[in-house]
């Protein structure tokens, strides 16, 4: 029966070629748009570590004085953490895993005679960053604890910044003049870039790309006159770059990992004590407190732009205007068969039976919507990646939006197809027998 | 005409006419909501910046192996290099004039602080940015001075951005004058830089857009101070103003001669030397690309829908035959039958449009609570509204026409 509901579907698709173009095209453009503009709204609002995420948790505290919030609301609580309150959380160990983590630029200068010195970014850390995060190595490993105190100049470097300097050979061992200073390379990632890059979320690092090309200890990096990309001041003093460590500055951002979600609220509790002591110290007039975990935080602080919203939600709104117009287009050509619906119906087609016949035609203007589709959504995910913006190079169609595409197709023109098929399942014989 | 015989039809096709109404009412609320959006980029490109921009290059580059700026001596040798560098570029041809210049508007590079009526930074205060550079800076950018004087040879102080000297004169731009001095007399005023020491006013610009056009920039798009520091440190940017049409020209004999006055020096090819123009491109490119993007999704929006006007209303004109044949017989006229059909399209965009409006503005609140955005005048919903009437008489015309031209001999016809 399918096949000849299928031989019926082409031979009245064929009949009327403008109109049977216009509905697929009008389909394939909806879903075209829908599946580029989504890949990139998946793209973006992704979760980075999908294996750990739900242990990764970011504090906030509040050193700013009362009256001179650090929002203009006063609500929001401040986005980074002074050194002092970032070191007294790394060193009080009350979490699995803690690492604390700046953003900066940093010189490099290749060591080969003509080698022209470049800028790059750079993560200023300690050590537990890399085995909190994953971050798995190529070559070596990451640094001890006892390298961030001793101010150890050692550094790892991700795995394309080894292909650009040591043609991708084992580098460790060797040294790289980083801000005019040697460092030993003691490590090399593979490949490694969470996408949004949470970790450098305000403190001036880039939120998607190809990540970041060196790690240094902290401390050592900053003996050696490294500077963070982002620095707020809360005090009244002028911040001198040289002595951030002592400023009234925020410049730092924390992480913890705890060994499950049901750990957050006794870290919380930590977290207020500390505060408290803090207010009594003097040091701080303000207790509040927050701990995120790492989806929330994202989704807090909407690092997903809100332009690629706004084209999500514009493409989804194109695509309902799509399907509506396919209702309409689909409605009239039933009813301008309704002679032929009545012909069948005497010859003892069932009421089924037509409305499985306008279904498969519905069916097969969505399947041949979605391939064109497909087709305009590897053209716009192509013109993404010839934009500027960061993620640009990671717009790729993958298996999963691949499936959904003809999912989505299906189900938007069976659903457009479902009211001329009532309609024409409902087109009483008689009436139209005699006036034919 | 009367209206009767319209509705009477109308209510015969019940599916068909609350399709097209749902089409042109979700057109008309997408399509009104993504053309304000679109209008609201467009103002935001072609914000002036107040600096005349063509001719206009901007160097950025850092020395490797400089000195650390840490003490009095480095900084003497950090300030030669720069001095070197602008005397070289001074030196080439087609160069009108060249500033030491940390920053210049669209650009980024953003040092902002409050300007104060008072050392405790209490009282009326006025988010600034500060653009360091030298005596050359307002006539390199080419500013227009309203007010007071330039910056002469001798107001010029060399520091590092950490060095807590202010200099005791400084340019404003127009507004920040008028915000700290509501009379207009902020000439030869005292202000306070971040809280600390006395400044003098002793000019005025007319208009210096700030160096970020993020949004938290916003609320002081246009408050600009001309500080006149030459900014020491391990990097160091320049304005160039050339002579007309040599931009090229400069760009490339720039970075030769820069080169070959020491070559230990990053400066890109991305960010190294950018002709203004680039950089107005590169700041608003993905505004411009928004926009493009939502004008190329409208426009095909309303050809869909026009496309679903022309498919349901032939339909209905086929359906029609032959009552449009008994209608003629019985004398109607050819302009009758597309007067009726015309109506008959204007009814079904009138219900459309009155429910695309309500539609639209519930979507343009939506926006307002999720996303920057601001109420749509009423400019932009009469002017949707037209457009969907319009577009909705041209796609019925052709439909509407053929069923003019139906001979009256077709009532003689069997159906």
């Amino acid at each position: 029966m399918f096949g000849y509901y299928l031989d019926l579907a082409l031979r009245s698709l064929k009949r009327n070629p403008v109109l049977t173009t216009l509905m697929v095209l009008a389909l394939a453009l909806g879903i075209g748009a829908t599946i580029t503009t989504l890949t990139v709204l998946k793209l973006l609002s992704g979760d980075p570590l999908p294996q750990k995420s739900a242990q990764l948790f970011y504090p906030q505290l509040d050193p700013y004085p009362r009256d001179q919030p650090f929002s203009r609301s006063g609500k929001k609580l401040p986005w980074l953490m002074s050194y002092v309150d970032a070191m007294n959380l790394l060193h009080a160990r009350k979490a699995e895993r803690q690492a604390v983590m700046a953003m900066s630029q940093v010189k490099v200068t290749p060591q080969a005679q003509d080698g022209k010195p470049f800028y790059a970014d750079g993560v200023l850390t300690t050590s537990d960053f890399f085995p909190m995060f994953d971050a798995p190595f190529q070559y070596g490993a990451g640094w001890a604890s006892s390298d961030d105190e001793s101010r150890a100049q050692v550094v790892v470097i991700a795995g394309f910044l080894n292909d650009k300097l040591f043609g991708g050979a084992n580098s460790v061992g060797r040294t790289i003049h980083i801000d005019d200073h040697d460092f030993r390379i003691i490590g090399v990632l593979r490949s490694w870039a969470p996408q949004p890059r949470f970790y450098a979320v305000h403190l001036g690092g880039r939120d998607y790309g190809k990540g970041e090309a060196v790690f240094m200890p902290l401390q050592g990096a900053r003996a050696d006159g490294m500077t963070p990309n982002t620095v707020m001041s809360y005090g009244s003093e002028h911040t001198d770059m040289q002595h951030l460590e002592t400023a009234q500055s925020i410049w730092l951002g924390l992480w913890v990992q705890l060994s499950s979600a049901d750990e957050a609220p006794a870290y919380k509790l930590f977290l207020g004590n500390y505060a408290q002591q803090q207010v009594a110290l003097g040091r701080f007039q303000l207790s509040r407190v927050a701990l995120w975990d790492l989806m929330s935080w994202l989704r807090n602080e909407q690092v997903v732009p809100d332009d690629v919203r706004l084209q999500a939600g514009l493409a989804l709104g194109f695509l309902l205007i799509c399907v509506v117009n396919t209702v309409g287009l689909l409605l009239a050509k039933c009813l301008r068969r309704s002679r032929e619906i009545g012909v069948r119906r005497a010859l003892g087609a069932s009421r089924g039976a037509i409305f499985a016949q306008f279904m498969v035609e519905a069916g097969i203007v969505g399947l041949a919507g979605g391939v064109l589709g497909l087709c305009f959504a590897e053209l716009g995910l192509w013109g993404i990646r010839h934009q500027p913006a960061q993620y640009a190079s990671l717009a790729h169609l993958d298996l999963s939006m691949f499936l959904f595409t003809f999912v989505v197709a299906l189900v938007s023109s069976l659903l457009a197809g479902l009211l001329p098929a009532w309609r024409a399942c409902v087109v009483a014989p008689a009436p139209q027998l005699k006036a034919a | 005409m009367t209206v009767h015989p319209i509705l009477a039809a109308l209510r015969r096709h019940k599916a068909g006419v609350s399709l097209i109404v749902l089409q042109i009412a979700l057109t008309l609320a997408i399509v009104c909501n993504a053309v304000f959006i679109i209008g609201q980029r467009i103002e935001r490109l072609n914000r002036p910046t107040g600096i005349d921009e063509s001719n206009l290059i901007k160097i950025s580059q850092a020395w490797v192996g400089a000195p650390s700026g840490d003490d009095a001596a480095s900084i003497e040798k950090l300030d030669a290099l720069q001095r070197t560098d602008l005397d070289t570029l001074r030196s080439l041809p087609d160069v009108k004039e060249v500033a030491a210049s940390e920053s210049l508007p669209l650009s980024g590079i953003i040092w902002s602080s409050d300007i104060s009526l008072s050392p405790e930074d209490k009282g009326l205060t006025a988010q600034s940015a500060y653009y360091y550079g030298d005596e050359h800076l307002r006539s390199t950018l080419g500013l227009h001075l309203i007010a007071g004087r330039d910056f002469n040879a001798g107001d010029i102080l060399h520091h590092t951005i950490r060095s807590t000297d202010v200099s005791p004169v400084i340019i404003v731009a127009k507004p920040v004058a008028d915000k700290l001095f509501p009379q207009g007399d902020a000439l030869g005023k005292t202000v306070y830089l971040d809280g600390k020491k006395p400044s003098t006013i002793v000019g005025i610009v007319e208009q210096l857009q700030t160096p970020t056009t993020a949004s938290w920039g916003n609320p002081f798009a246009y408050n600009s101070v001309l500080l006149p520091v030459r900014l020491d440190g391990t990097s160091a940017s320049y304005a160039i103003r050339t002579r007309p049409g040599r931009e090229q020209a400069v760009m490339h004999e720039a970075r030769k001669a820069l080169l070959a006055v020491n070559p230990m020096r990053i400066m890109p090819d991305a960010w190294g030397i950018q002709s203004f123009s680039d950089i107005r491109a590169k700041a608003y490119r993905a505004d411009r690309g928004m926009a493009i993007l939502m004008g190329t999704v409208c426009l095909i929006l309303l050809g869909v829908t026009a496309a679903g006007i022309v498919g349901l209303t032939s339909f209905w004109v086929g359906q029609r035959h032959r009552q449009i044949g008994v209608r003629r017989a019985l004398g109607a006229r050819r302009i009758d039958i597309l007067h009726y059909f015309q109506i008959e399209n204007l009814m079904i965009a009138g219900i459309g449009v009155v429910l695309g409006v309500l539609l639209a503005v519930g979507l343009n609140l939506w926006l307002m609570a999720h996303y920057e955005m601001a109420r749509i005048p009423l400019f932009y919903m009469t002017a949707a509204v037209l457009a969907m009437l319009a577009l909705g008489q041209a796609a019925v015309f052709v439909p509407a026409r053929r069923a003019s031209n139906v001979p009256p001999v077709v009532a003689t016809r069997a159906a």
